[in-house]
């Protein structure tokens, strides 16, 4: 690079024109090939055309990486996606691949997509079979519950929503009895909404809930029962009574040591036949309990990290003043305590939400499972890729519903300034 | 006089080492003693057995005509009785100042709220920080977090108070809005028992000089015998570094 002068202020005016020329270039190049098929360098030999946007690109990400050239955009643009020739290449390349995926996804999600009809024979397009969503939407919500009953479930959620929404905007003084009411009374009122049996509300067995709906049921409970759990074996594990201690620590690594799947078999496969003859405990239930205690052992382990990282100190002003263990616990440590592990608490529930497909192994089918049954269908077979991809965006608004969630709770709750 | 404070054959070993050996002291309300000594010789362990955040093996410390022994109860009750002041300062940092005041009157003395406010106010303002009652610990300079460590213990209204090293990890110029603020405390006429190498506080307020080393009480006297005519040559040689 001898026989031109190295990009610097002098020569800016020539050289960053130059240089922005060829980048345009050899974008517009790669755009127009993906978009519309068309190939800009064809007068060249094929190799060449191939290689040519990455060449051109090159040379122009290195005339216009000035150091310190006084213009501050390209100043930034030059620090964080051209510092040095290998760092162009790179961003070349991830400027192609966004480029070159983007009609393919397209075509496959929308343009050559299917959203009308009624059955497999009216998805004629290469792209995406939308239809097989829309005509088994009902049972990917609902499962397999009645149709005349689905409106119990929607007024269950209707009312867990709006009290929520509303929570959000009351008066702080008023906010801890919203809490108290969906901890405490809102989750078996919604559950017998659902199960229905008295009230004049007919019974549906568990058996038949499923879809979205038992997603969300399964979730809700499980992370409200596991982090009350998972709280007393933290603080068990860590008690000075022998006794406690270790049933505490036998009890989080005998279910940190089994796989979910194999405690979900034992719960509906096993369990029974411990019990005694006539008694019976519905299989949701037996299911709910398997994944809360499993659940619970980790968040214990998480909840003991955050306990682990509080000075000694906190302990000791804590008992200087009167306080009890309970006291303390309650009021100086736990709250300390839960703030810094927000992330990895996060992270459980996060997981547990994730892990409820599971389930499908003792015949409950929750989204991922009902889909899983829709794709088996003998008139709805190969349509595997539409329902997992729903699925997999379903999940993953609720996951990152909740990951914003925790976010903007430890935002809230910093006191460092 | 009685007796608040009474230590005979105080023993303790933390495993196979004694940090106390046969401590007796008698402490008589609104004494004020200062403890002084090297690092390590037991000064810290001495004040910390007297709320039992340590543990005795032998001997007995009564405080206010209570045994501290296994009970858990009585021991709360004592704690609540005798303020304690750390090195560290030791607030929660989870809570503004003024709630650091309010947290255990409310909860362990059940307080109405509006009176525990009443008296962290009153108590912050006696330390001179009440218009920082809603900052949060970390927004506030060492000095003025200790003071606010003093206006929460004062706020249980313990019959005794004890000093930790409460100016040792204080920048220079802080320690003394803090020892201003004990000299205060002192004149109104609390217990107090400090562990400290400021002494110059000492000579102001003590009415009595501990010197502690290797677990031992070497001496104890009148401020003033202490410190123009220390008996022992450990005394003389400690003062003479240290003043």
């Amino acid at each position: 690079m001898n026989l031109i002068a190295k990009p610097s202020k002098e020569n800016i005016k020539t050289y960053v024109p130059i240089g922005f020329s060829l980048v345009s270039l050899s974008i517009l190049d790669v755009f127009a090939n993906a978009f519309f098929n068309l190939n800009l360098m064809a007068f060249l030999p094929s190799q060449l055309s191939y290689l040519l946007p990455l060449i051109l690109g090159f040379i122009g990400f290195y005339l216009i990486r000035i150091e310190f050239s006084g213009v501050r955009s390209l100043d930034i643009l030059n620090k964080n996606i051209n510092s040095n020739n290998f760092n162009a290449v790179l961003t070349l390349f991830t400027i192609f691949i966004i480029i070159k995926s983007i009609p393919p996804m397209l075509d496959w999600f929308i343009l050559e997509a299917n959203f009308v009809g009624n059955s497999k024979d009216d998805c004629t397009g290469d792209g995406a079979c939308w239809v097989f969503i829309k005509v088994w939407f009902n049972r990917f919500m609902y499962g397999l519950y009645p149709n005349a009953e689905q409106w119990r479930i929607n007024t269950a959620f209707l009312i867990l929503f709006t009290v929520v929404g509303v929570s959000f905007f009351v008066a702080e003084r008023l906010k801890k009895y919203f809490i108290l009411f969906l901890v405490f009374v809102f989750p078996f009122l919604g559950i017998k909404l659902i199960s229905g049996g008295s009230f004049g509300l007919e019974y549906v067995e568990s058996a038949a809930w499923g879809g979205l709906s038992l997603t969300f049921i399964i979730s809700a409970f499980a992370i409200l029962f596991c982090f009350p759990i998972g709280v007393i074996l933290a603080l068990g594990r860590r008690s000075s009574l022998p006794a406690i201690k270790y049933i505490s620590i036998g009890f989080i690594e005998l279910w940190r040591g089994v796989p979910l799947i194999t405690v979900l078999f034992m719960s509906a496969v096993m369990f029974p036949m411990f019990l005694p003859d006539g008694t019976f405990i519905d299989k949701l239930i037996r299911v709910l309990i398997a994944i809360t205690l499993f659940e619970a052992a980790y968040m214990a382990e998480v909840v003991r990290g955050g306990l682990q990282a509080l000075p000694k100190g906190q302990y000791e002003a804590a008992k200087s003043l009167g306080m009890g263990y309970w006291r303390m616990n309650a009021l100086i440590i736990l709250p300390q305590a839960l703030k810094l592990v927000i992330p990895g608490i996060a992270n459980t529930l996060l997981a547990l939400v994730k892990d409820t497909p599971l389930i499908f192994v003792v015949g409950l089918m929750e989204l991922a499972g009902m889909i899983g049954l829709a794709k088996t269908n003998p008139k709805w077979l190969g349509m595997a890729m539409e329902g997992y991809v729903f699925a997999g965006l379903v999940f993953w608004i609720i996951c990152y519903a909740m990951s914003r969630y925790s976010q903007n709770l430890e935002k809230k709750l910093s006191t460092e300034r | 006089m009685g007796k608040i404070i009474e230590l005979k054959k105080v023993n303790k070993w933390f495993d196979k080492f004694q940090v106390l050996k046969d401590i007796d002291l008698d402490v008589a309300p609104q004494e004020k003693i200062v403890i002084c000594g090297p690092s390590g010789s037991g000064k810290s362990t001495l004040i910390r057995c007297i709320n039992r955040l340590e543990e005795h093996q032998e001997g007995n410390i009564i405080v206010d005509g209570t045994e501290l022994a296994e009970n858990t109860k009585n021991i709360e009750k004592i704690r609540a009785e005798v303020g304690m002041v750390f090195q560290q300062f030791n607030l929660f940092p989870h809570l503004s100042i003024l709630d650091n005041c309010t947290l255990a009157p409310i909860w362990v003395k059940k307080l109405p709220k509006k009176e525990a406010e009443e008296l962290a106010m009153k108590n912050l303002t006696r330390v001179q920080i009440d218009d920082q009652a809603l900052k949060f610990p970390g927004q506030l300079s060492g000095g003025q977090q200790q003071r606010a460590a003093i206006a929460r213990a004062l706020c249980m209204e313990p019959k005794i108070m004890l000093f930790d090293e409460p100016t040792s990890a204080l920048d220079p110029e802080m320690i003394k809005e803090v020892l201003d603020v004990m000299v205060d405390l002192a004149k109104g006429g609390m217990t107090m028992i400090v562990v400290t190498h400021e002494m110059g506080f000492a000579k102001e307020v003590a009415d009595c000089m501990i010197f502690m080393d290797e677990g031992k009480i070497v001496e104890k006297a009148k401020t003033k015998e202490f410190f123009e005519n220390p008996k022992s040559d450990r005394t003389k040689l400690f003062l003479s570094q240290i003043l």
